[in-house]
């Protein structure tokens, strides 16, 4: 570094070294991101992974130590484990199922040209930017019976028998949280893939119309093959980050009623705060990691061999 | 999709149809709040499913801003989201700037940590967490809260920021180059000014995160004088079981700050997503 800072005779700077500008320039410029994310994410995350073989448990400060695989042989053995492994799944897929089409149809709608396009594009954004504990509030009185609309609506359409307490039934509960996820994360979709749409070379559909293609021939041929990077990378992402994301139900439903709603992240959340048991927690956490790298995976491997770009 | 063909009148209602179905999703809930929040106490229950009120009232925002503690929650909120994109946005401008005008030994290492942390459960680090705050005497400070969601936020804010330096043609700094200045110089006076759009961007889309993250600051914070305002809302609710009314009240006031920065930044989102790396 001192090579740099010297002014030479002539009163001109010194040109960096090769090993300066290839090792030492770019580091001080990513030091304070790289040292703040090593702190903060991975010291703790290696710390966590560690909570996992040892008995950690608040209520019982002095009964601590390395168990080995007990906490895993407890987790196997866990009934509420394997349901709140199910329920993530529901939750995980029924979330970006319909995230990602909405998401899809209203990144198709939003690249065309209309009349109040940047107005009606704020709005159609704005969930993202609502919090998530006040979405989750609105949507558990949305679906409030006595005075929320939406079970009166579904039973006036025949939906419903009666305007019953939709998330006080456990088969139907899901479907509560859900809705406002679909709601908060069609943005998202939205906002990357219209980002993606504006990226394709408008040529590429003009010559497709002199050669007389049908609108659903552009959009298989040309539309879709290049989102599909895009639209691989943030299902990947976005699902691994719905299935850790514990705010919404968390606040509406608080895993229940009769667990019916409770997936892995609320069941490490009550774990580790309620029980105060951080050993057990680590593990259940390390079973959800283990599970979104084996779907990451898949993913990755599949996007191998159907994306050829 | 531009299209040279002309557009039947069929798709053309077609597609203003969509656009109504989609504003309607994304206004309804948040038109339910507001109405509950003007709703008088007593027309709540009785009128719960009517969609217009019969009768206004601005009382259940007087009683939350002169009652209670909401605008202690909301001052630490502001504080603590402000400070996470000021830092945040600091620290990702310099790390987006380095990936995308260096290349260098250990690059894809960089990178790949930095996705590493978009894929674990941060649930599984709220503990060690914890107890590391508690260990540093941080608990109930706004400081530690400052802390993790800038760490928290770095990743994304950092691939976003390369996305928009990428849109900037390395000549210009070049030339600055020439001309005398440090490559610091040339980012603060030349490169800076021109990605301003995408430094509100990243300031919008940090802020909006850390106003709404609940699960840590429900872990790390529980004393009055240091809830940011999720926190603070959600004890509201136990404590005000029956007062939906002011809760609703709360909540729209704590909507205004972060549906602004959203409105204002969401134009600048799509375009520097559009320039750069994070088409994958």
């Amino acid at each position: 570094m001192t090579a740099v800072e010297r002014i030479a005779p002539g009163g001109t700077r010194a040109r960096p070294s090769f090993y300066f500008r290839t090792m030492v320039e770019p580091y001080l410029y990513l030091s304070p991101a790289i040292l703040l994310i090593a702190l903060v994410m991975l010291v703790p995350l290696v710390i966590g992974i560690s909570y996992a073989f040892q008995a950690v448990n608040l209520l019982r400060p002095f009964d601590t130590g390395w168990v080995g695989l007990a906490n895993f042989r407890a987790l196997w053995a866990d009934n509420k484990f394997w349901l709140a492994l199910t329920n993530t799944f529901w939750w995980t897929l029924g979330s970006i199922v319909f995230q990602f089409f909405l998401g899809l149809g209203l990144a198709l709608i939003l690249n065309t040209q209309f009349y109040g396009k940047r107005l009606v594009q704020a709005l159609v954004f704005l969930p993202w930017a609502v919090p998530t504990f006040l979405s989750a509030l609105t949507w558990a009185w949305l679906f409030n019976p006595t005075i929320g609309p939406l079970p009166h609506w579904l039973a006036a359409l025949g939906v419903l028998s009666e305007p019953f307490n939709i998330l006080g039934d456990p088969n139907l509960a899901m479907w509560g949280p859900i809705t406002a996820n679909v709601w908060f994360g069609v943005p998202f979709f939205a906002i990357t893939l219209l980002a993606a749409l504006q990226s394709i070379p408008g040529e590429l559909y003009e010559a497709a119309e002199i050669d007389g293609a049908t609108a659903w021939q552009m959009f298989t041929k040309i539309t879709l093959p290049f989102l599909a990077p895009m639209i691989a990378i943030t299902v990947m992402l976005r699902t691994i980050w719905i299935a850790n994301f514990a705010d919404l139900i968390f606040v509406m439903t608080g895993g229940g009623p009769a667990n019916s709603t409770q997936i892995l992240s609320t069941y490490i959340f009550t774990t580790a705060f309620r029980r105060l048991d951080f050993g057990y927690a680590s593990a259940i956490a390390v079973a959800l990691l283990g599970v979104l790298l084996l779907y990451a995976m898949i993913l990755l491997v599949l996007r191998r061999k159907l994306v050829r770009i | 999709m531009r299209s040279l063909r002309q557009s039947t009148p069929l798709a053309v209602t077609g597609k203003y149809l969509a656009l109504a179905f989609y504003v309607g999703f994304a206004l309804f809930p948040l038109y339910w709040l507001a109405k509950i929040a003007v709703t008088p106490d007593r027309l709540i229950y009785s009128e719960g499913t009517a969609l217009i009120p019969s009768r206004f009232t601005f009382d259940n925002f007087r009683t939350v801003l002169l009652a209670t503690d909401f605008l202690a929650y909301f001052r630490n909120s502001v504080i603590v989201s402000l400070g996470t994109a000021a830092i945040t946005t600091c620290v990702a401008a310099m790390a987006g700037y380095a990936f995308s005008r260096f290349d260098f030994r250990g690059k894809r290492l960089v990178v790949a940590l930095m996705l590493i942390t978009q894929m674990f459960p941060l649930l599984m680090i709220i503990a060690p967490i914890y107890k590391i705050v508690a260990a540093v005497g941080l608990l109930n400070s706004l400081t530690s809260l400052i802390v993790v969601y800038t760490a928290f936020n770095i990743p994304f804010a950092t691939f976003l920021m390369q996305s928009f330096f990428d849109g900037i043609p390395k000549d210009l700094e070049e030339a600055g180059m020439i001309d005398g200045c440090t490559r610091f110089q040339a980012l603060r006076k030349i490169v800076l000014p021109l990605t301003l759009p995408g430094l509100g961007a990243t300031l919008g889309f940090v802020f909006t995160a850390a106003w709404s993250e609940l699960l840590f600051a429900l872990m790390l914070i529980n004393s009055n004088d240091t809830m940011t305002f999720p926190v603070g809302l959600l004890t509201f609710v136990s404590k005000f079981s029956v007062d939906w009314g002011q809760m609703m009240a709360a909540g729209v006031m704590a909507l205004v700050p972060s549906c602004l920065f959203f409105i204002f930044i969401q134009r600048y989102l799509v375009q520097g997503l559009t320039s750069g790396a994070v088409k994958g």
